[in-house]
């Protein structure tokens, strides 16, 4: 029993595990200086918003729905950290709470409006795309606010282990979300909704409050991630991580999370992240243009996609 | 038989196991040839491979004497190979006649004819006796049994000459299913052969010429239906005698004490003003026409739709209650088997364990949120065993396990739960002969511990085999209830025919 677990682990991660070190190995010798450390703790210290976005994505795929609004979420977190720190004067750890709620706010709307009206998230998340946005040019009068060095510690790396505070949270965020969905009750619960929702609610099991607490977790994670966006700019910026949904909705895809619900995996989803930044990273570092660096990842991800599909088909076949 | 309209030699379709293993067969011009077999005996597979839907891992199949080998569906078609599947293929916001001409578009330059279109549609429903369909109603506006039989008609429209008919009669009413019997007729009168699947062994007996019986995957014999009694198709089926199976007693188990009693439950027309109980150890079973209300009423009580009105007692104690939604109903020690495994019964992608256990994580196998797999683990296993489940592990997916099979998952999802109150919504609909009967001993058992149990059957005689009591509905109504003992055929049919009665008299 415990054997075939970790055999179907292995075998779960080892396509993208595989795909993320040929990446590797082709920017190392494309780039002599690729392979050294500086990259590697600079893509580290790159990723975490998009890592901590993708985590609440995955859960959200999960059940069955879909954010679109996590851009704005995260910009409009980070415009409230801003402005209390910019502004009003707040210190961090004050500021910190706030901005985490404020993205579980965005995320409640999200998940009560969809759930209890019965509307496709797609819809109402699309509606908080704008609002969200809207709200935070509201917030900070369309200003950017500088924070400074009080903030920037978030980003700054650990002397020691070279990573930084952020880096850690959604390191942990990662782990904790794939724990949540494959160890806990709610986990459970989340996969069977995205499954067959009207199955769960024969078996005596009320999925609402489950479906929206998943929108709020993408949404506090939305918060989390403005404050390492914020940190890793020193500024909250109105205009911050617009089209990161796309991003982390390739990432999740990449990692073989279905769109139509009842399969997902955050470690997967991380793995994703990580092989689109370090494409991103490895590109810039070959010289390639921002068209050819975009026109190339969309390539990945297609590709990536279509390896999934047939691993599946594979898989299917073998039961 | 060098004069076959089709013959099978040594066929064999292995995926990682055997599922036919080395079957001849053959089909006469203008006879109806019936498979026979449980569920997992090879038979779709069969069909599926004559219909050119999967081809053969290896053996040969001849057409009027020449080799055939389709290499998809469009060719089979094109061969005169027409399979009409069990499960309902037509496009639910196409109207009729679009579904029907799907492939065969009356078009200019890409433009549909709509006129023509329709009286094509028009005179092949005619065909076949199905004047009072609209052709420009949406498909999925008819109800199940319509949209089957408008699929057989698509089939028997196009030029065929073998038509292959897999369980086409699990969603039609008695009367549709006499009529589709009538073209049957005709259409072997006209040379056509047909093979014809079905569980229903009398429809078998009455219709068919020749039955070929499978059993794991292996031909077991090709008998004229002459002369062959069900009870012998049931033994050669199963590879038991039919001693074993006819001399089952019924025993009762049925106690004094009420479990649940029902009260005044109405809902739009549909229910009206239906009461009942149900006791301890006792089976209930409830039998109707399709469309009495009988599913609906379980709904009902189960709490997954909202009564206008109606209220229950659990026990002898207790003030009336209802049910607002099924984890009230559940908490409160109520189980329900769903008619429709596919759409609220199962999670189908996942596995027997996931579906087992998830109605009973929070109360049985939660430690502060966390899920306790051990304990998750031996319990399914061994109510797995209880029920004499066929799979490889627990980890496989329940969509690859037979119909028999998944229906046992779905019952052990209660079994777990360790529920009180049973409803069986159509238990063995679409199951195998062994399994049906696995599931009669299980119901049986579940009685003897003490449950109640109330079963909803359009299979009168699975009621009158497994029940104490049989309560009828007719049209919305419950209209009366026997005892063992004191009931027959023909009275329960009477009174499942009452309300339709009263009204043209």
């Amino acid at each position: 029993m415990k054997r075939t677990d970790a055999v179907r682990a292995a075998v779960q991660y080892a396509g993208l595990v595989g795909v993320l070190m040929i990446l590797i190995l082709i920017f190392g010798f494309a780039s002599e200086n690729f392979l050294k450390a500086a990259t590697f703790v600079s893509i580290a210290n790159q990723i975490p918003d998009l890592t901590l976005i993708a985590v609440g994505m995955t859960l959200v795929l999960v059940i069955g729905g879909i954010d679109l609004s996590v851009g704005s979420t995260l910009a409009l977190s980070a415009a409230v950290l801003g402005v209390l720190m910019a502004d009003r004067g707040w210190s961090l750890w004050a500021s910190i709470p706030c901005c985490v709620l404020t993205g579980a706010a965005c995320g409640l709307f999200n998940g009560a409006v969809s759930v209890l009206a019965r509307i496709p998230s797609f819809i109402v998340t699309l509606g908080m795309l704008e609002i969200a946005r809207g709200a935070t040019k509201v917030v900070t009068q369309s200003q950017t606010k500088y924070i400074g060095s009080s903030v920037e510690i978030v980003s700054e790396p650990i002397a020691g282990i070279l990573l930084s505070p952020a880096f850690l949270i959604a390191l942990a965020a990662v782990l904790g979300g794939q724990f949540l969905l494959s160890r806990t009750v709610f986990g459970r619960y989340c996969i069977a909704i995205g499954t067959n929702e009207e199955a769960v609610r024969m078996s005596g099991i009320r999925s609402a409050p489950y479906s929206i607490t998943v929108f709020v977790l993408c949404g506090a994670l939305c918060g989390l991630a403005g404050l390492t966006y914020t940190s890793k700019l020193s500024t909250a910026d109105p205009n911050a991580a617009i089209g990161i949904e796309l991003s982390a909705i390739a990432a999740c895809v990449i990692g073989g999370t279905s769109l139509m619900g009842g399969r997902g995996n955050v470690i997967s989803s991380f793995l994703g992240v990580l092989i689109i930044a370090v494409l991103q990273t490895g590109l810039a570092q070959i010289g390639m243009t921002d068209p050819m660096k975009q026109i190339i990842t969309g390539g990945v991800i297609v590709v990536a996609v279509l390896l999934d599909a047939a691993r599946m088909r594979w898989s299917d076949r073998k039961r | 038989m060098p004069d076959s309209l089709l013959s099978l030699e040594g066929l064999t379709k292995r995926y990682a196991v055997t599922v036919l293993d080395d079957v001849d067969f053959d089909l006469q011009g203008g006879e109806i040839h019936a498979l026979l077999g449980s569920n997992g005996a090879g038979k779709s597979t069969l069909c599926r491979i004559i219909a050119g839907l999967t081809p053969p891992t290896s053996g040969s199949m001849r057409l009027d004497g020449q080799v055939y080998s389709p290499s998809g569906k469009q060719e089979a078609e094109h061969s005169g190979v027409q399979i009409v599947q069990q499960e309902l293929c037509l496009i639910p916001t196409l109207s009729v006649a679009e579904n029907m001409m799907l492939s065969r578009m009356p078009q200019r330059l890409g433009i549909i004819k709509q006129g023509e279109l329709r009286q094509q549609a028009r005179i092949a429903l005619d065909r076949v006796e199905l004047g009072e369909i609209d052709p420009d109603l949406p498909a999925g506006k008819l109800g199940v049994g319509r949209q089957q039989l408008v699929e057989i008609a698509t089939a028997l429209d196009r030029q065929c000459r073998i038509l292959i008919l897999d369980e086409p009669t699990s969603s039609l009413s008695g009367g549709e299913a006499e009529n589709l019997f009538r073209w049957l007729d005709r259409l072997r009168d006209e040379g056509i052969g047909i093979i014809y699947i079905s569980h229903r062994l009398d429809e078998v007996a009455q219709l068919a010429d020749r039955v070929t019986i499978l059993r794991d995957g292996r031909h077991v014999c090709t008998q004229y239906t002459e002369g062959l009694s069900t009870d012998e198709m049931v033994g050669l089926m199963t590879g038991e005698s039919p001693a074993q199976h006819s001399a089952e007693s019924f025993r009762s188990y049925r106690t004094d004490r009420v479990a649940l009693r029902a009260e005044n439950f109405s809902h739009d027309q549909v229910v009206r003003n239906v009461s009942f109980h149900v006791h301890e150890g006792e089976r209930f079973g409830i039998a109707g026409l399709v469309g009495a209300g009988r599913s609906e009423l379980l709904r009902l009580v189960f709490g997954a739709d909202s009564a206008d009105s109606g209220s229950l007692r659990l026990g002898d104690s207790g003030s009336p209650l209802r049910f607002n939604h099924p984890h009230e109903a559940v908490d409160a020690g109520l189980a329900m088997v769903t008619e429709d495994r596919k759409s609220n019964g199962l999670l189908l992608p996942l596995s027997i364990r996931f579906n087992a256990s998830i109605a009973s994580l929070a109360s049985r196998f939660s430690r502060g949120g966390l899920v306790r797999r051990r304990a998750e683990n031996e319990t399914v296993s061994d109510v797995a065993h209880q029920l004499d489940l066929r799979c490889r592990d627990l980890e496989q997916a329940t969509v690859t396990l037979s119909g028999g099979n998944q229906q046992k998952v779905a019952i052990a999802k209660w079994l777990v739960r360790k529920a009180d109150i049973f409803f069986f919504d159509e238990p063995t609909r679409g199951i195998d002969v062994a399994s049906r009967r696995r599931i009669y001993r299980l119901i049986e058992s579940l009685a003897a511990e003490g449950k109640a149990i109330v079963i909803v059957s359009s299979d009168l005689d699975e009621l009158l085999e497994t029940c104490d009591r049989i309560a009828v509905m007719s049209a919305g109504r419950m209209v009366a209830t026997f005892s063992r003992g004191d009931w027959s055929v023909d009275r329960i049919m009477q009174a499942a025919f009452s309300e339709h009665m009263g009204k043209t008299a």
